[in-house]
This record gives structure tokens, C-alpha cells and sequence, in this order.
């Protein structure tokens, strides 16, 4: 019989899984140092949630429980879509998207491998064009928040909807900058006014850029790890750095510059832990150049002129539907095949 | 963009590469724990010989040899047991002096577990060579050396056995300038090269400079991975006798040693995947292999031995200079013998090595390496996950495919996409399933669909073939028909008028004869019609000739010295031999009908016999044929016994 090789040095699943989510880590801490605990509270939803609906599911199935829950993939997409979500959206809200996420845009295609769209970015654009109030209110950074909610309270507002007595949503939520930045633009406000807002930071929001950066650390030690390739955040984060700095040089008052592109919103979440998902990315290096360079520049389109203030989600969804052209049209050339 | 990316690649491959020797480096590749030192630590020692000895025929690729013994013969050491039979095949020698005790099918050394022909050989201790003919190949013709090296049994040692008195030919369209001598020796465990390079470099160089005099290369390259410092020090210290030869290290990178990969490697050429490297002017010999030569022109001796390593869990890893033929618990015993929590054997290195059926069988000329293997040694795989397309197999691939779509075709049984994504381009060298963290076996994938699109190939083939036949029956049973309606016509004309010329002689030379126009013009339609059916014969045939003209090409799987590639190769290019071979005996057999026709058509219409083609035809067709002919007999006398009427 023949079933060399009888030898193999390889991570499991499992182990790459489980270094995605210790990237993760330094962003979850800068938030709840930004935010609060709520993201905490958020993540624990979420990622019970996915357990038991990918348990649930697979047994519907009938295919082995233990081995795709111990592949730890639920719990990478619940984390990617909590992290997404307003930290003190309702904690229905939560449970909903990572319910689609498994259920609809994970499970029904097949499980692990075999859905061809980010299934957290699935469950994003869901709960974004089914609840686009909630999905916009996001909370201000303690720093800035008017009465900051202490972790108590956070959990009182996720679960019973219930403020302190005397404070008004308003006075915890805040315009994130993108946001901020496409309603003054539609006042015809111009860009370096609208920068001077409290919310702006150095280069993003005021304190949402410490989170971002955690993020872009995280990342980097995934491409130190060999966990993700460097073509896929290269090319997205110099695309839509370079097509924001060709607007920001041809038209300054209309256009942010790309420090402001790259550290708000979610251009490192989305560069490093977003487009790097390699079952519904593409497979060849020129490909992964492409598809990335295809979000960023998408991600950018859709900040700008759509109707959305952050466009990472539904870049990557429409990079998606392409990725079959892609790798089809990107393969390389096999040793010994013409040039 | 895609200057720019290609600006950026070479750049970066530039910096990368120029190194240490001006290496090429090839894509992908990886570096499993080499376990070279535990059986390098003792010197390559002798086996004594064995009580008896199993040969089997095919240890080579190519066709089996044709056997000139029987039982009861005593032959002596070198003597030929069976002789190379076709262009592509090796003889068999006894490996010493002996009764020929047995020839039956026995369990043989291959991936199959299946039985083959053997000739077994009971020694009788004296180890008597016959008597031995050095040769003077300085001073002796091309074409008799070659001619002489095809009966010394000689073939590749690396694993790959393919006969060499094949690879040393001159009658290739480009002369060879480059001669690579591939001691890469990349698996792991593998230390039969390295033995053989520390204690014979000298033999091994007189080798290498009788191989460079056979093909005429201007230049020798010796290609040594770096983890062989003792192996690379005794070479290059012995190569000073050769001319215009250089022993270069490359980096310790699973698989260097694949023969297209060195190429790569050493000279920075990529041989064109639809051709050999001998078409790019370059030939490649494993060290073992050319000292085997060597031996064959210094003293006469032909292949009857060779280095095997036996490691893994055994007490004492060690080389072994063994006879062809020695079973193979006699060199585990050499070795201290098997621990006890060994499970199976395994031929060749845990790469592309394979599980042997049995541990009883013989050393065969592709036995390189043999390991005890135990669970702690080689891990069960754990049960394969699902694919999540990380492309670790793509950046290791040494071929640069993506295996992740191979698999996925392979899976889905979509072989023309898998063939389109360049599958047969594949090396077997295990480097994707080596790096997959689904532990998915995608070699074992791709084997299948090999195999599936290989015998699908040949279904299709046979198909062809058999309609093709059919098509040629049928133009000849129409042709037949209408010269039976000919010559009825003319009978029946030709009574007619015997009957009518008493009254009709005058008449008919003015006026016409109906019925004798009419037979007439019977007579002359039967001929176009006749005409017209040979025709479209003759252009099926054609038709089927320019179909399957295809360049026929004997020796196929050429100079892929690769360690134990054996398992793999050895089908494929038997198969391809096999397949070139049908297509020529297809081809000569289509010409030979050509001309049998044109001849019996010539006899024809001398003697009026209807022709044949019944030669070269499968027994059920001839029975079929026959069938026919017996009906046609039979019609032909109840037409005779109804003509007088």
C-alpha cells in the first residue's frame, strides 16, 4: 500500500484558529480600555451563540460535533462579528447575527471550507440592512463620553435595555468619525473643519485608533506566524491608501487623507482578520493581491459615495463573489511551463 | 500592475538567490527532520550470503526480461538469468554462484502486494564469478559499449530504475552538454549516497568520467546537499581527475533530489514540462548508478548488488552492501533486528516511500532504504478535516500547482479540470500532505486521479481502436458484396450471350443485346461502386493513421533519479511504454493492411480470389471473419448450382 508521505509537520486547524484568536486579543483589551466592558459582554454572547448553533446545525446533519467545534472556526466568527458590532448594541442583536453567521452563511453551504462568503461579514450586512439605527449608535469613548456607564451599567443596557435614571442614549453614544465625517460632508462642511471635532484623534477617532492599532500588532504577528500571507493587508491597506491620498491631493477639502482611512473604522480588523479568511478568499498570491487591492479600493468607493459611513463589510462580500474569476484568471505558472 | 509585481518578485528572488555557488532556487519545498546521522555513524558493511536467493524479473521499468534458465540449472556468479527484452528493459544476473531452485510468483517489493515471476536461486557458497571481461571503453566503438552495457543489468539506483544503457545513448536529436550527478539524496532517512560517497568517491568519479566519455558532455556538475560535509569533502577531493568538472552544495530543501528540480537548481534551467532534460542538452546520474558502471567496464561485472539502508526502529541503524535477491528479515537481523513496538516496514524514504506488502521479500535494485517504522516514529495521521484553502500546499509545492484545486478535483471525480490544472505535472513528492493542517492525504488524491484519467485514456483508446476495425470490416464486407454482385452479373451475362450468339452474333455487333447492356451496365456500376468503397477504406484508414500519429516514445520516464520515486514511476511509465508501443503495433498493422490489400488486390485481379485481411486480427474477429466466409461459401454454391438454370 502506498500512503506516504508517513511524515508531516503541520499546525492543526484548531492551533491556526487558536493563534487568530490570540491576534485578537490586544485589540478586545485597547477596546474595553476604550470602551468598556460591554465588548466582553458581547463576545461571550456571541461566541456561545455560534457553539450551539454550529452543534445544533451539524447534528441536523448528522456529522461529528466534537472535531468542528474543536476546530474553534464558530468561535473565530463570533469574536470577528462581535468586535464588529456597537458594544452596546442590545444583546438580541448579537445573538441574531452570529445565528446567521453559522447557520445560514457557514452551515447551509456546507460547513468549515466550503461557504463562499465571510460568514461574519454575512451576518454584519444582515444586521446592518435589517437594524440600521442600532448598527449606527455606537457608544463614545469613556474619555469623551459625557457620562461614561461603568460595567454595570453596560450590562444593564445589553440585556434590559435600561439606562442609569436621568441619562439619555445620546449621552453615551457618539458619531464615530467616518459617520461624522459623511454627515458634515453632506452639510458641505468642509474636511479640515470637520477634522477639528473632539471625536478625531491623531489620525482616527479619539481613542478608537488605540483599538486599531492593537489590531494591526495582532496582525502582524499572524504574518510573522506564517497564519496569513502579507499579500492580502499589503494590498488592501496600500489601495486604500493610495486611492485616499490621490483624492485627499486633488481635492483636500473634500476628501480625508489616508491617515484618517487607515486608522478609523475598520481598516486593521478588516485588513488582518476580515479579508485574510481563506476559505471565501482566494488561493493564488497575485489573486490574494487582487482581491485585496479590489477591497480597499471598494472599501474607500463605499465610504465616500455609499450610503454606509465604513464599507469593509460589503467590500469583502462583493470581493467574494469574485473570487472564483480571480483565482481562475491568477494562476501561476507551473515549473517547466511557458513564461 | 503585473510589471510592477514582476519587478518586486525579482527583485526579491534576486536578493534571495545570490548566495553561496549562484544556487537557482526552486519554489516551494520543505525541510523534514533529516534522521541522516543515525545510520552514517558505521560503515556500509557486507551481508553474507543469504541461503537462497529470490529474483524477480521486473525490478526495473520497462519490459520484463526474458528468462534464459530453467530449474536445475547451476549457474555462476554474473551469469545472465534473464536478458533485456525490447528497448525498454534490464537483464538479471545471478548474484552468485548457484542452483536455479524455483521459478514461480512470489510477493515482490511493490505498492501493489501483488505476486510476479521469480527465479529462485539456492547458492552454493562458493561465490564463483563466471569469468569476467573488463572493458577497454576508452578504445572501443560507441555503439558496442552501449550494445554490451545493455546486458550488464545496469539500471538507475536512485530508485527510479530505469535502464541505463538507454540514458548513455547518442541517438538523440541534441548532444548532451551537461551531465548532472545527482547525490542530492533529499529524503530523509536515506544514507546509501552518502556511504557510498564517503568510502568509494574514487570508483564513483572513474564512473562519472566513463558516463561524461559515453554521452560526450563538455561539463560534469556533482550536485550534494549541504548536510553531507564527509560526503562533499571526499568528492570534491577525488573529482580533481575530472575534467571540467565541478561538485557543488545545495541548501538541505525537500525534494532537490527530484531530477528536474537539481537541473533547476544547479544550472538554473527548468526543463519544459513536455520534455526530458536530455532535450535541453542535459543527463543526470545517480552516484550508485555510476558506479555500478563503473565496476561493469573495470572489471566486467554486471548489477548484482547495491548499498541499502536499513534505519528507523532498529538497535543499529547501519548501510549494507547486499546481493540482489537476499530477503529482507536478514537485513533487519544485520541491523540488531526490529524493536518491538515496530508495527510495519517501509521501501524507500517517509516521503515517497511505500508500506511493503510483507517483510519476506526480496532486495530488489530500487531497495535504497528500508525502515522499521513504529506509531512513535511515523504518527498515524489523525482523520482528515475539512480543506480551508490556507495554500500551504501551494507554497510548498516544488511544481508551483496549487494542489488545493487538485484536491477538489480529484474529490469531485472532475478530471479534465484536474488535467487542465496540470495534475500529471505532479512529482508525488508529499510536500503538500506534509504541510496540510487538515491532514487531507492529498498525494493519495492524486494518485487516484491519475490512475482514473490513465485507464480512462486507454478505454477511450481501445474504443478508437475498435471502431476504427469495425469501420475497415465493414468497407471490406461492402466491397466483397459488390464484387460477388459483379461477378454474377458477368456469369449471367456471360451465359446469356453463350446462349444468344448462335442466333444473336450479327445483331449484336449493329444493334444491342438488352440483357447484355443491361449485365454490362451492372457490371459497370459494381466497378465504381467498388471503386468508391476502397476509396473510403483507404481513407478511414488514413483517417485513422494521421490520428494517431503521435511521435512514439519508448523511453519515457527518463532521468527522474528522485529516491523511490520507483513505486509511482515504474506503473506510469510502463503503461506510457506500453501505450507507445500499441499505438506503433497499431500503426504497422494499419500499413501492413495498406499493403496487404494493395497486394491481394494486384493477386486479385490476376487469379479472381477475393483477398483477405485476416492476418493480425484477434481470435474473435478471425472466428467472426471465418463465420462470414463460411455464409459466403454457402451462397456461393446455391448461386453455382443455380446458375446452370
Amino acid at each position: 500500500m502506498n500512503r506516504s508521505p508517513y511524515i508531516t509537520d503541520a499546525p492543526s486547524v484548531s492551533m491556526i484558529m487558536l493563534k487568530v484568536l490570540l491576534a485578537l486579543v490586544p485589540g478586545i483589551i485597547a477596546y474595553t480600555w476604550v470602551y468598556g466592558g460591554g465588548i466582553l459582554i458581547s463576545l461571550t454572547l456571541a461566541t456561545i451563540t455560534a457553539l450551539i448553533t454550529e452543534a445544533a446545525i451539524l447534528k441536523i446533519r448528522q456529522r461529528p460535533i466534537a472535531p468542528s467545534l474543536a476546530d474553534l472556526s464558530a468561535v473565530v466568527t463570533a469574536w470577528l462579528l462581535a468586535l464588529a458590532l456597537p458594544p452596546l448594541a442590545p444583546w438580541w442583536l448579537v445573538v441574531v447575527g452570529t445565528l446567521f453567521a453559522i447557520a445560514i452563511a457557514k452551515q447551509l453551504y456546507g460547513g468549515l471550507g466550503y461557504n463562499p462568503f465571510n460568514p461574519a461579514m454575512v451576518g454584519y450586512a444582515v444586521l446592518l440592512i435589517s437594524f440600521p439605527v442600532i448598527m449606527t449608535k455606537w457608544p463614545a469613548p469613556l474619555a469623551l463620553a459625557t457620562t461614561p456607564l461603568a460595567w454595570t451599567e453596560q450590562f444593564r443596557l445589553i440585556f434590559g435595555n435600561i439606562l442609569p435614571t436621568g441619562v439619555p442614549l445620546d449621552a453615551v453614544t457618539s458619531a464615530t468619525p467616518l459617520d461624522y465625517l459623511k454627515t458634515q460632508r453632506m452639510l458641505q462642511q468642509e474636511v479640515t473643519t470637520i477634522s477639528q471635532a473632539s471625536i478625531f484623534g491623531h489620525f482616527g477617532a479619539k481613542g478608537g485608533e488605540w483599538v486599531t492599532a492593537a489590531y494591526l500588532l495582532g496582525g502582524l504577528y499572524l504574518v510573522q506566524q506564517r497564519i496569513i500571507s502579507w499579500h492580502l493587508p499589503t494590498a488592501f491597506i496600500a489601495a486604500l491608501a493610495f486611492i485616499s491620498f490621490i483624492f485627499n491631493i486633488a481635492q483636500p477639502s473634500q476628501f480625508a487623507g489616508p491617515g484618517l482611512h487607515l486608522m478609523a473604522g475598520a481598516t486593521m480588523l478588516g485588513a488582518f482578520f476580515i479579508i485574510t479568511d481563506p476559505v471565501s478568499g482566494p488561493t493564488t498570491p497575485k489573486g490574494k493581491l487582487y482581491f485585496a487591492a479590489g477591497a480597499g479600493v471598494l472599501t474607500y468607493l463605499i465610504r465616500v459615495y455609499g450610503g454606509y459611513p465604513d464599507g469593509v463589510a460589503f467590500a469583502v462580500l462583493i470581493m467574494n463573489m469574485c473570487v472564483p474569476l480571480i483565482d481562475a484568471h491568477t494562476q501561476p505558472r507551473v515549473f517547466g511551463h511557458k513564461r | 500592475m503585473n510589471t510592477i509585481i514582476q519587478f518586486a518578485s525579482k527583485l526579491i528572488k534576486n536578493l534571495a538567490t545570490n548566495t553561496a555557488n549562484d544556487i537557482h532556487k526552486f519554489h516551494g519545498g520543505v525541510h523534514p527532520d533529516g534522521h541522516k546521522y543515525e545510520s552514517t555513524t558505521r560503515p556500509i558493511a557486507q551481508l553474507p550470503i543469504p541461503q537462497t536467493l529470490t529474483l524477480p524479473l521486473r525490478q526495473h521499468v520497462g519490459y520484463i526480461p526474458k528468462l534464459k534458465v530453467k530449474v536445475g540449472d547451476y549457474v555462476l556468479k554474473g551469469e545472465m538469468l534473464a536478458e533485456a527484452e525490447g528497448t525498454v528493459s534490464a537483464a538479471i544476473h545471478a548474484p552468485t554462484s548457484g542452483t536455479i531452485t524455483a521459478i514461480e510468483e512470489a510477493v515482490i517489493p511493490h505498492p501493489s502486494g501483488l505476486p510476479d515471476m521469480c527465479v529462485t536461486l539456492t547458492p552454493d557458497g562458493k561465490d564463483q564469478w563466471k569469468p569476467l571481461t573488463p572493458i577497454d571503453w576508452k578504445n572501443t566503438a560507441h555503439s558496442e559499449l552501449i550494445s554490451s552495457l545493455r546486458t550488464s543489468g545496469i539500471v538507475g539506483l536512485g530508485g527510479a530504475t530505469f535502464p541505463t544503457h538507454i540514458k548513455l545513448r547518442k541517438d538523440r536529436s541534441s548532444a548532451i552538454h551537461t551531465l548532472i550527478i545527482n547525490a542530492a539524496e533529499c529524503e530523509p532517512y536515506i544514507t546509501c549516497d552518502d556511504m557510498l560517497m564517503r568510502e568509494r568517491a574514487e570508483e564513483i568519479i572513474q564512473g562519472i568520467a566513463i558516463a561524461q566519455h559515453l554521452l560526450g558532455a563538455a561539463k560534469v556538475v556533482i550536485g550534494i546537499e549541504d548536510n553531507k560535509p564527509e560526503a562533499t569533502q571526499a568528492m570534491a577531493g577525488a573529482s580533481q581527475s575530472l575534467t571540467n568538472a565541478v561538485v557543488t552544495t545545495v541548501p538541505t530543501l525537500y525534494p532537490s533530489g527530484d531530477a528536474r528540480r537539481l537541473i533547476h537548481l544547479l544550472l538554473g534551467v527548468e526543463v519544459p514540462h513536455h520534455k526530458r532534460s536530455t532535450e535541453v542538452g542535459i543527463q543526470v546520474f545517480n552516484v550508485a548508478t555510476v558506479l555500478a558502471i563503473y565496476r561493469y567496464f573495470a572489471f566486467g561485472e554486471p548489477s548484482v548488488s547495491r548499498i541499502v539502508t536499513v534505519t528507523g526502529n532498529v538497535t543499529t541503524p547501519q548501510n549494507f552492501e547486499v546481493l540482489l535477491g537476499t530477503p529482507i528479515p536478514l537485513l533487519m537481523a544485520a541491523a540488531g533486528g526490529a524493536k518491538p513496538d515496530t508495527t510495519h516496514f517501509v521501501m524507500g524514504g517517509p516521503m515517497m516511500g511505500f508500506d511493503l506488502p510483507t517483510l519476506n521479500v526480496p532486495v530488489t535494485k530500487a531497495a535504497n532504504c528500508i525502515i522499521a517504522a513504529s506509531p512513535a516514529l511515523f504518527a498515524p495521521p489523525p482523520p482528515a478535516q475539512p480543506c480551508i484553502r490556507c495554500t500551504r500546499c501551494a507554497d510548498a509545492c516544488p511544481v508551483n500547482l496549487q494542489p488545493q484545486e487538485l484536491y477538489w478535483f480529484a474529490k469531485s471525480d472532475n478530471f479534465e479540470k484536474a488535467r487542465d490544472y496540470n495534475l500529471f505535472d505532479c512529482i508525488e513528492c508529499g510536500c503538500c500532505t506534509y504541510v496540510c493542517p487538515s491532514n487531507i492525504p492529498l498525494v493519495q488524491y492524486y494518485r487516484y486521479a491519475k490512475s482514473e484519467i490513465i485507464a480512462l485514456d486507454k478505454a477511450q483508446e481501445a474504443a478508437d481502436l475498435a471502431r476504427e476495425r469495425n469501420d475497415f470490416r465493414l468497407a471490406r464486407i461492402e466491397r466483397e458484396k459488390l464484387e460477388r454482385a459483379q461477378k454474377h452479373a458477368e456469369r449471367a451475362a456471360s451465359a446469356k450471350n453463350n446462349e444468344a450468339k448462335p442466333e444473336l452474333a450479327e445483331t449484336e455487333k449493329t444493334t444491342s443485346n438488352p440483357d447484355a447492356v443491361e449485365a454490362k451496365k451492372a457490371a459497370i456500376a459494381a466497378a465504381v461502386e467498388r471503386a468508391k468503397a476502397l476509396k473510403l477504406a483507404a481513407a478511414n484508414i488514413d483517417a485513422a493513421k494521421t490520428g494517431t500519429d503521435l511521435p512514439v516514445q519508448a523511453e519515457s520516464t527518463p532521468d527522474n533519479t528522485l529516491p523511490n520515486i520507483a513505486e509511482a514511476k515504474p506503473d506510469a511509465t510502463t503503461s506510457a511504454t506500453n501505450e507507445a508501443q500499441a499505438k506503433a503495433d497499431k500503426q504497422a498493422l494499419i500499413a501492413a493492411a495498406i499493403e496487404r490489400a494493395k497486394a491481394q488486390k494486384l493477386a486479385a485481379a490476376q487469379t479472381g480470389a477475393t483477398p483477405k485481411n485476416t492476418e493480425n486480427l484477434s481470435a474473435k474477429v478471425k472466428a467472426e471473419i471465418d463465420e462470414i466466409e463460411a455464409i459466403r461459401t454457402k451462397a456461393q454454391q446455391m448461386i453455382k448450382s443455380k446458375a446452370p438454370d
